[in-house]
């Protein structure tokens, strides 16, 4: 596969080029509508430069929120959407952990069972269940609550599947000279599977990290009140808000906002991100 | 340290598949007992059982005198070297071998002093800072080693450590465990499927085959009185020479050199190094005497190894000394003075003459 041919580079790059362009050309516009008035975003001419409202339309977006459509200011959504993002992908990690950790350590009675169950809900997703969860969550009082909006989202088959598949690799001989050199079962898990899914945990985060930040439908449900407005949800409603025109530039503005964090997250743990998956040797 | 004591020792699997069918075995105090056997005659389950890691369907054992049936494996005093050395790969060496201490609660400072010294005797004292992935075969064994000399164990238990290195490797890893082992002087059960592993390490060698104790005894002593057709075939390399034998046939083959063989007939044994090739038409000499055809002849550099068959088709391994050795089809009188014949039950499972 390792040719030297220019022509071939030249390909290899301009197919790149365009696969970027195309991909990145939606981000290009939505920052340069964020940077405009909205008068010039409604002439049907879509401009391609940035414009001189930068500063403006962020603080303002930042700051006041819009009055208008009741929208508060996009730093307590941000401040929402980071709890629940970052609650999500926490439990998820730390409950499938200690359920892999169940399902491969111990014989339990049951055992399989169990282990099907959970497999067994990785073909039930949110959207699925979602009329019995909210009745649920409305019946325990936790509409308009961190709990409410995190919980439901919390047990991971995906994620428990995936940490079982990382033990089940690890040597049983391991787990045998720690017994040897006194360790129990948690002091196993803490000192030895711990450090050793490391990576995975971290593949894992910023995975699940983009599906806690990108939950839209659920947040929509349960919340109601607007201090527990998440930013992704948030966008929606402006786009909604009432009768009037969308205001175009503070939504294109929030849009951005919103994009930052997992943008951030994925290039603080590339590294360990890309290592949690290609990474075979224990 | 502490001598080791296994008491009718059973193993039965929940499938209902025996692994081991009764052991006795009394390890004492410092000696190193060599458990060989081939592959599934449960000697890995029996060290297994020793180290708590397998459970005791019944019998006992006891370490030091005290009953261990019940224990988890840190609380029998044992230490433990794996096959696959069972490093635990994101600690370093000096963590690998300070993390049995730490679990105990060993002051900070003993921990210290302890790792160094060792990591010192077993000249890995400046990997000490590596990750295990960062070492070679012979220096993760030497980890491995040191972390379970660093505990000060009642026992060492190895189950094949050297099974993973090179030949050469393991020639001077062999030489180096059984020095070790004599300055520690700490009582070692040792499993090998090797039997010249087995010859050169142990005291005192336990030979088993489908879960059962075929023979005990030092090394030399098994070598030389098998008590059994299968130790006499599994110690020595090439195996030894075994032939059915009837009654009837007893005084042409053996001349000069009567042998009671009983009227239901018996096995004879020699060993290919006691045995001497001589021309065909040799005429009879004292001890055994058999005519051979040669099949094949395997040069080993300072000795050969002749493959022939009598008439009646028993296979027969002569050790030639040199390299001179007849073609095959050619013929050859096989024979061996009758101090070096070994006589066993017709069903080999005792020994007929001392």
């Amino acid at each position: 596969m390792v040719e030297n041919k220019p022509w071939l580079t030249a390909l290899a790059h301009l197919t790149l080029i365009v696969g970027v362009a195309i991909v990145v050309f939606p981000v290009w516009i939505a920052f340069v509508a964020s940077t405009r008035t909205g008068s010039e975003l409604i002439t049907g001419v879509v401009p391609l430069t940035p414009g001189p409202h930068l500063i403006e339309n962020y603080s303002r977006v930042l700051g006041e929120g819009l009055s208008t459509g009741g929208m508060p200011p996009i730093g307590g959504m941000m401040f929402n959407s980071l709890v629940m993002a970052l609650v999500i992908a926490g439990g998820k990690i730390a409950i499938s952990l200690l359920s892999a950790f169940a399902i491969v350590y111990f014989r339990f009675p049951l055992r399989l069972v169990a282990f099907w169950m959970i497999f067994l809900t990785l073909m039930l997703p949110v959207e699925v269940r979602i009329v019995p969860t909210f009745q649920v969550i409305a019946d325990l009082g936790m509409l308009n609550s961190y709990t409410g909006l995190t919980v439901p989202l919390i047990a991971s088959a995906t994620a428990t599947f995936l940490f079982r598949q990382v033990f089940m690799t690890i040597p049983d001989e391991l787990a045998e000279a720690a017994r040897v050199d006194g360790a129990g079962p948690m002091k196993f898990f803490r000192d030895i599977l711990i450090p050793l899914s490391r990576t995975n945990m971290a593949a894992l985060f910023v995975i699940l990290f983009i599906y806690g930040w990108n939950q839209y439908l659920w947040p929509l449900l349960v919340t109601t009140d607007a201090g527990y407005y998440t930013v992704v949800m948030g966008i929606q409603r402006m786009v909604q808000a009432g009768d009037d025109e969308p205001i175009w530039e503070m939504i294109m503005a929030t849009t951005i906002l919103a994009m930052l964090p997992p943008v951030i997250v994925v290039l603080l743990m590339q590294k360990l991100f890309v290592k949690g998956l290609v990474e075979t040797e224990k | 340290m502490a001598k080791v004591e296994l008491q009718q020792v059973r193993k039965v699997y929940p499938g209902g598949l025996e692994a081991v069918k009764g052991v006795s075995l009394a390890v004492p105090d410092g000696a190193f007992c060599v458990l060989v056997g081939p592959s599934g005659c449960g000697k890995s389950t029996l060290l297994r059982m020793v180290a708590g890691l397998e459970m005791i369907t019944e019998g006992e054992i006891r370490i030091g005198d005290l009953r261990v049936n019940e224990r988890e494996p840190a609380e029998r005093d044992i230490a433990m070297v794996f096959q696959n050395y069972a490093l635990y790969p994101h600690m370093s060496v000096y963590d690998n071998m300070a993390y049995g201490l730490r679990n105990r609660g060993t002051p900070r400072a003993e921990v210290d002093r302890r790792v160094r010294e060792v990591a010192k005797i077993l000249e890995i004292a400046d990997y000490l800072d590596r990750k295990p992935r960062a070492l070679s075969g012979g220096q993760r064994q030497r980890v491995a080693m040191g972390r379970a000399i660093v505990r000060q164990p009642k026992a060492f238990l190895f189950d094949e450590p050297l099974s993973n290195l090179d030949a050469k490797l393991r020639v001077s890893m062999r030489v180096e465990i059984r020095k070790l082992q004599r300055d520690f002087a700490t009582t070692s059960l040792y499993v090998t499927h090797d039997q010249l592993e087995a010859m050169t390490l142990a005291d005192m060698l336990v030979v088993m085959n489908a879960g059962q104790v075929e023979q005990i005894g030092p090394p030399l002593d098994v070598y030389q009185k098998p008590a059994t057709t299968f130790v006499a075939a599994f110690i020595g390399a090439p195996p030894m020479n075994l032939l059915a034998l009837r009654p009837a046939e007893a005084a042409s083959l053996l001349a000069g050199a009567p042998l009671p063989i009983p009227a239901e007939g018996a096995i004879l044994g020699v060993r290919p190094e006691h045995m001497v090739l001589n021309p065909a038409g040799t005429g009879p000499a004292p001890g055994l005497r058999l005519e051979i055809g040669v099949v094949a002849a395997e040069l080993v550099g300072s000795e050969s190894f002749v493959y022939g068959r009598t008439d009646r088709g028993a296979e027969i391994i002569v050790r030639v000394p040199g390299h001179d050795v007849p073609a095959p089809g050619a013929r050859a009188v096989a024979t061996a003075a009758r101090e070096h014949l070994h006589l066993f039950s017709h069903d080999g499972s005792h020994r007929l003459v001392e």
